[in-house]
């Protein structure tokens, strides 16, 4: 630490020093190298580790791959609803408990906070037991594509609505309880000024906590692994699956894939939030 | 009076922790009056406000509002609107939307409700910034289009609450006229929240001051600067020098009393005190002069300045009588040169007419 300051220089502007600088570069080799090298090889003539020329072939074998890509489509299929669910439930309920007292309201919010922190292979473990004990496990085996996949899917909302409703809760706690006041005082029905007031007000958390529980759906294993059937594969356990025998390219193409919808889904959740607030620095 | 716009009778309103903040408050507010709830914080002048609005219900009593009783009547069922402390102008909404809120919910057609949305921006002087967003205005800027959002829906009361406290002094002042002024033009019934007794005087045609969630006295302004009914009112409304005294004896309409400091006086009254009362006279009906006031009936006593504060156009002067008794006196700065004229330590007289003062027993 440098006891004079450098002309010019407050003591807050770190950025400016060298170590500082290499750093950074080396936090963002290691995050990103791994995931740059994962795209370019999904490219590969080759199926070994070394570049052999440029392809679209993986693409194409994954996406006739109908392991693959049935494991995809239920991924999303799980990802889509679960997110849908898991949002107006996580709102609700972040609603509820900013709004009312209740008896109990303090374990409440510590039993919300629970699926947050119980280990996965606990909760894993437990639905697995659940749904063998009810019958689930076997019961939904042949119903019809997505309702096959509902334990996946009742576990996903488990899992993810209290993401949501900590995001939520968080927003409100930001909000004028005067402009709720101001709607009604100006006619406006609950419903209306839920609908006009507080929804609008809530949507950058919604889209937030949305976003947060697609891509904990998409990516979860270990509690998917143990509520899922022999016909409800998802992408990451047949990743697993695969990976165990041998590392193909079309694993390259279809995590490629992956990537970019949660790129794009990400992009138009921004897009989505941006009049809500908008040109604010 | 003809028929009240408002009647607020019998009301009373206890928190759930037990705290009265509303006790037993009966006001009776005619069409067109602009009224103002006055009192220290934590009065429960707002509170009385909010359950006219239907914010807040009574714990006991009734709001009448254009001859119906509304006192568990919902807020979005009632002929009233609110001017919020915080504006709470809806930050996601512009200011066309804002303003158009009250008329969209309720069902009113699109075109009228432009109409009607562009009338109001144009009488708050916000016509030329109807597709702004909140945060892009000034706090001013803001408070005219929560004034906008509330007339627009043409109510028979307006409620405001505490509507200047958030502006700097300047706009203060200037929001206090056209407040006024938009009164005028448009016939509603005004009625106002205020801790500031300025304000109240200012622009309020009667003013009910309240302490501790009662009423106090209900007057017009100058009634209640000239005859406050109560040590309260007197304290609270403009400065006022307050003097224990011994009743005497009272004959008819004038008590005969023993003042701290002062001596025998002999005071109007038209209520039968008991044997102790305050006297209560303005600092500005008090004279200071070197030589001995000649008068057969003024009220005089010998005095040391304690203090002299320079305000511009006058000098606030203390002065110490006997007794330890003390003081505060207005002098009028009529003189470019010298100041107020009077300094520390003099020595002179202080008198009044006793016509001025005023015997409080509350």
């Amino acid at each position: 630490m440098a006891a004079r300051l450098k002309p010019g220089q407050g003591p807050l502007d770190y950025g400016s020093r060298l170590w500082l600088k290499i750093l950074f570069a080396l936090v963002l080799l290691f995050l990103y190298a791994p995931i740059a090298s994962l795209i370019a090889f999904s490219f590969n003539v080759d199926k070994t580790g070394v570049w052999h020329g440029f392809t679209f072939q993986n693409y194409i074998k994954a996406w006739h791959n109908d392991a693959i890509f049935s494991a995809l489509s239920n991924s999303l299929a799980i990802a889509f609803c679960s997110t849908i669910f898991s949002t107006v439930l996580g709102a609700m309920t972040a609603l509820a408990l900013w709004r009312f007292k209740f008896p109990f309201k303090t374990p409440f919010e510590g039993f919300l906070a629970l699926p947050i922190v119980v280990p996965e292979i606990c909760m894993g473990v437990a639905l697995a037991l659940f749904y063998s004990k009810t019958g689930m496990m076997t019961a939904v085996r042949d119903w019809i594509w997505p309702l096959n996949l509902i334990n996946i899917i009742i576990a996903h909302i488990a899992f993810s609505f209290p993401f949501v409703a900590v995001v939520v809760r968080s927003r409100l706690v930001g909000f004028n309880r005067q402009l709720e006041e101001a709607s009604k005082d100006l006619g406006a029905t609950e419903w209306q000024t839920f609908t006009n007031v507080i929804v609008p007000f809530l949507m950058p958390s919604l889209v937030a906590g949305g976003l947060l529980a697609f891509t904990l759906s998409l990516d979860d294993f270990v509690i998917t692994f143990f509520s899922s059937g022999p016909n409800s594969v998802t992408f990451p356990v047949k990743i697993y699956s695969m990976v165990k025998t041998t590392i193909t390219p079309q694993i390259n193409a279809a995590s490629t894939v992956l990537i970019v919808i949660t790129l794009l889904a990400t992009f138009i959740a921004m897009k989505i939030q941006a009049p809500a607030n908008p040109e604010k620095p | 009076m003809t028929e009240p716009i408002v009647s607020i009778r019998n009301v009373s309103k206890r928190f759930s922790g037990g705290v009265m903040a509303v006790d037993n408050v009966s006001i009776d507010i005619a069409q067109n009056e602009f009224f103002a709830l006055l009192g220290p914080s934590g009065c429960g002048k707002t509170t009385l406000l909010r359950m006219i609005s239907g914010l807040d219900s009574p714990t006991q009593g009734q709001i009448m509002i254009g001859g119906e009783d509304m006192a568990f009547t919902p807020p979005n069922l009632r002929p009233t609107n609110m001017v919020f402390q915080s504006y709470a102008v809806f930050p996601h909404m512009t200011v066309m939307d804002n303003v158009s809120y009250g008329l969209r919910v309720t069902g009113v057609a699109a075109d009228e409700a432009k109409r009607r949305t562009l009338e109001a921006l144009e009488m708050v002087k916000l016509e030329h910034l109807a597709e702004r967003k909140p945060d892009q205005m000034s706090g001013g800027q803001r408070q005219r289009v929560a004034l906008a959002r509330a007339l627009v829906k043409r109510p028979k009361v307006l409620l405001l609450d505490e509507p200047l406290s958030a502006l700097d002094a300047k706009l203060r002042d200037g929001m206090r006229l056209e407040l006024t002024r938009l009164q005028e033009t448009v016939g509603i019934t005004f009625i106002i929240v205020t801790h500031d007794q300025d304000e109240a005087l200012s622009m309020a045609t009667r003013i009910a001051v309240m302490d501790k969630g009662a009423v106090q006295q209900i007057a017009t302004p100058a009634e209640l600067y000239e005859q406050p009914r109560t040590r309260f009112v007197a304290d609270f409304i403009g400065k006022v020098n307050l003097i224990e005294a011994a009743v005497l004896g009272q004959k008819g309409k004038t008590a005969n009393c023993m003042a701290v400091g002062l001596g025998k006086i002999a005071v109007g009254t038209d209520k039968t005190c008991g044997d102790k009362a305050t006297i209560a006279i303005r600092p500005e009906k008090l004279k200071l002069s070197t030589a001995e006031p000649k008068g057969p009936s003024l009220i005089k006593a010998k005095a040391t300045i304690r203090d002299v504060a320079y305000y511009g156009d006058t000098s606030h002067v203390v002065a110490d009588i006997a007794d330890g008794q003390h003081l505060d006196i207005n002098v009028q700065n009529n003189s470019r040169v010298g100041g107020s004229g009077f300094d520390r330590g003099q020595k002179l007289w202080v008198s009044f007419d006793p016509q001025d003062a005023l015997l409080l027993t509350e």
